[in-house]
């Protein structure tokens, strides 16, 4: 992950595809999706609205597709 | 703040039609803290002759960067976080640290995808890629048949790719890339080039063909017709996200809806070039003055030349769209390739020379002039000279001053008995008044006529 100044780039090395995080809210969300229980906690945290919250799920349903992001693994 | 529905948006994919089209560019356009991905020439050295050899490859330059340099430029996209390089050349397995670089580089989480014409991917080569998550391998073909192919990329290069293709296939590399670029004789074959990469579990990607290097003097005959592109653009409709472009049709999209990809010239604002000796242009099909931002060798390396070149803020500078802005297709093909338009001498701020729109054509007759020729000349020596030049055979005589090279130094007559072959070029005939010297060249050289007759004429300058 590399942030610009309009979010950031994501680049993945195994399927070789770049993704766009497109504002600084979105880049909170994902930095701190490890830190919180569920997805709907770290939106909360970020401060996204809860009438955003469907935009929010699509962009982060997007990442989980591409394998940018991964349900994590208990220990 | 304004959201959009494909906030975190994956290149390749279709924009979805309820987004906000050209945001994404918009932010591009005015360049990133550095490029997602750069091309890297390492060597101009190449086995082959490609007739539209972007960077005019085939001779190595001495002053060729070394493995340490080269290692100390990865060092600096790595901490510029650049994703990938696409390292080309020239053939860049050719060079003797190639494998160390490529090590050198994936260890420091810099990703590697390289192109080839594969002629080193025997099975141990094969074997290595297929082991490694960071390495991508892209073999050139530019015809499905040999005779296509090896009319553009010489005698034996068709069998030198399949062979490669069938080496990674065997040793379970799967989805490396068939990469194909688009001409007139080969655009017929579209389907035959996806049937060769589903036959090896590759993926085909097709670029097109700039007017760059000995490109420019093929590209006129070479270049897909009009009728060609629309059939081209229909194609990779079809094809969608299964057929890679490199994002270099984006000329295209005035024909309709937007191809995959991110749809802009990237010069300069997210990719950019470094050639086998160090200078960083602004795109790989740009090696000319004008577009070259600076060297790698330079204080500050590559990184300052990305952050504080001139040229590259110009670049990122907004377009006005000059002579396309009042096209009502501008926002989908951004005036087409920089590139393109410079090396068929049309002003960089009006129509692709390909546009599907027409544009193109009328302002391609309209050019007066000449257009820019590509600068540096890599390519072998083995054929003729195209222009007469100076031979040094027989009696010669000192140069009147150090520095003089100039053949007619010191000459105030031609000597009367060389006046017989002193008559211009186009008389005929030349070989019946060939003279002893004449015969005794052919004799040893036993080839080239075309040559010697150039030569005979060139003769009668210095003896």
């Amino acid at each position: 992950m590399r942030p610009e100044p309009f979010g950031a780039l994501l680049y993945h090395f195994g399927t070789r595809r770049l993704s766009f995080l497109k504002n600084q809210r979105v880049l909170a969300v994902v930095r701190s999706l490890a830190d919180h229980p569920s997805a709907r906690a770290a939106c909360a945290a970020a401060g996204v609205p809860d009438a955003e919250l469907p935009v929010y799920a699509r962009a982060l349903a997007v990442l989980a597709d591409s394998h940018m992001i991964s349900e994590r693994t208990v220990a | 703040m304004t959201l959009t529905p494909d906030m975190a948006r994956v290149a390749g994919s279709r924009p979805a039609a309820s987004t906000a089209p050209g945001k994404l560019t918009d932010l591009f356009q005015l360049g990133l803290d550095a490029p997602i991905c750069l091309t890297w020439e390492l060597t101009y050295a190449c086995n082959l002759s490609c007739v539209h050899c972007l960077s005019s490859s085939g001779r190595r330059d001495p002053r060729e960067l070394s493995t340490a340099e080269c290692m100390a430029v990865i060092d600096t996209l790595e901490r510029m976080q650049v994703f990938y390089v696409n390292i080309g050349g020239g053939e860049p397995t050719v060079r003797p640290d190639f494998w160390e670089l490529v090590d050198y580089a994936t260890a420091h989480h810099v990703g590697v995808k390289f192109s080839t014409n594969g002629v080193k991917l025997g099975p141990a080569a094969a074997a290595r890629l297929a082991g490694s998550d960071y390495v991508d391998v892209q073999i050139s073909l530019d015809g499905a048949t040999a005779s296509v192919n090896d009319a553009v990329r010489g005698p034996g290069s068709h069998a030198t790719a399949l062979r490669a293709m069938e080496n990674l296939a065997s040793a379970g590399f799967r989805g490396f890339k068939l990469s194909v670029v688009m001409t007139r004789q080969n655009i017929p074959q579209l389907d035959a080039f996806k049937a060769i990469a589903d036959r090896f579990g590759a993926q085909l990607r097709l670029t097109r063909l700039r007017p760059s290097g000995r490109g420019a003097d093929v590209w006129h005959s070479l270049h897909p017709l009009a009728e060609q592109q629309r059939v081209l653009y229909d194609w990779l409709v079809a094809h969608g996200e299964q057929v890679l472009t490199g994002d270099s049709f984006f000329h295209l999209s005035a024909y309709g809806s937007a191809l995959p990809g991110l749809n802009l010239c990237g010069a300069g604002r997210v990719v950019c070039l470094i050639d086998p000796v160090g200078d960083v242009y602004a795109c790989p099909f740009a090696i000319h003055p004008e577009f070259l931002a600076g060297n790698v060798r330079d204080a500050g390396g590559f990184a300052a030349v990305w952050k504080t070149s001139d040229l590259f803020a110009s670049l990122r500078a907004p377009d006005t769209g000059g002579a396309c802005r009042s096209c009502g297709f501008y926002d989908s093909c951004r005036g087409g390739c920089m590139a393109a338009k410079f090396f068929t001498g049309l002003p960089l701020d009006g129509p692709d020379p390909e546009c599907v729109q027409g544009h193109g054509e009328s302002a391609l007759a309209a050019v007066s002039g000449v257009a820019p020729k590509p600068w540096l000349d890599h390519s072998h020596r083995t054929a003729p000279a195209r222009t007469a030049v100076p031979v040094t055979i027989g009696r010669r005589r000192p140069p009147t001053h150090d520095c003089d090279e100039s053949p007619l130094a010191g000459f105030t007559a031609l000597p009367a008995a060389d006046a017989r072959h002193a008559a211009p070029p186009a008389s005929p005939p030349h070989r019946a008044l060939a003279p002893p010297w004449h015969q005794r060249l052919r004799r040893r050289n036993g080839r080239h006529h075309d040559h010697e007759r150039k030569a005979s004429y060139t003769q009668t300058f210095l003896s």
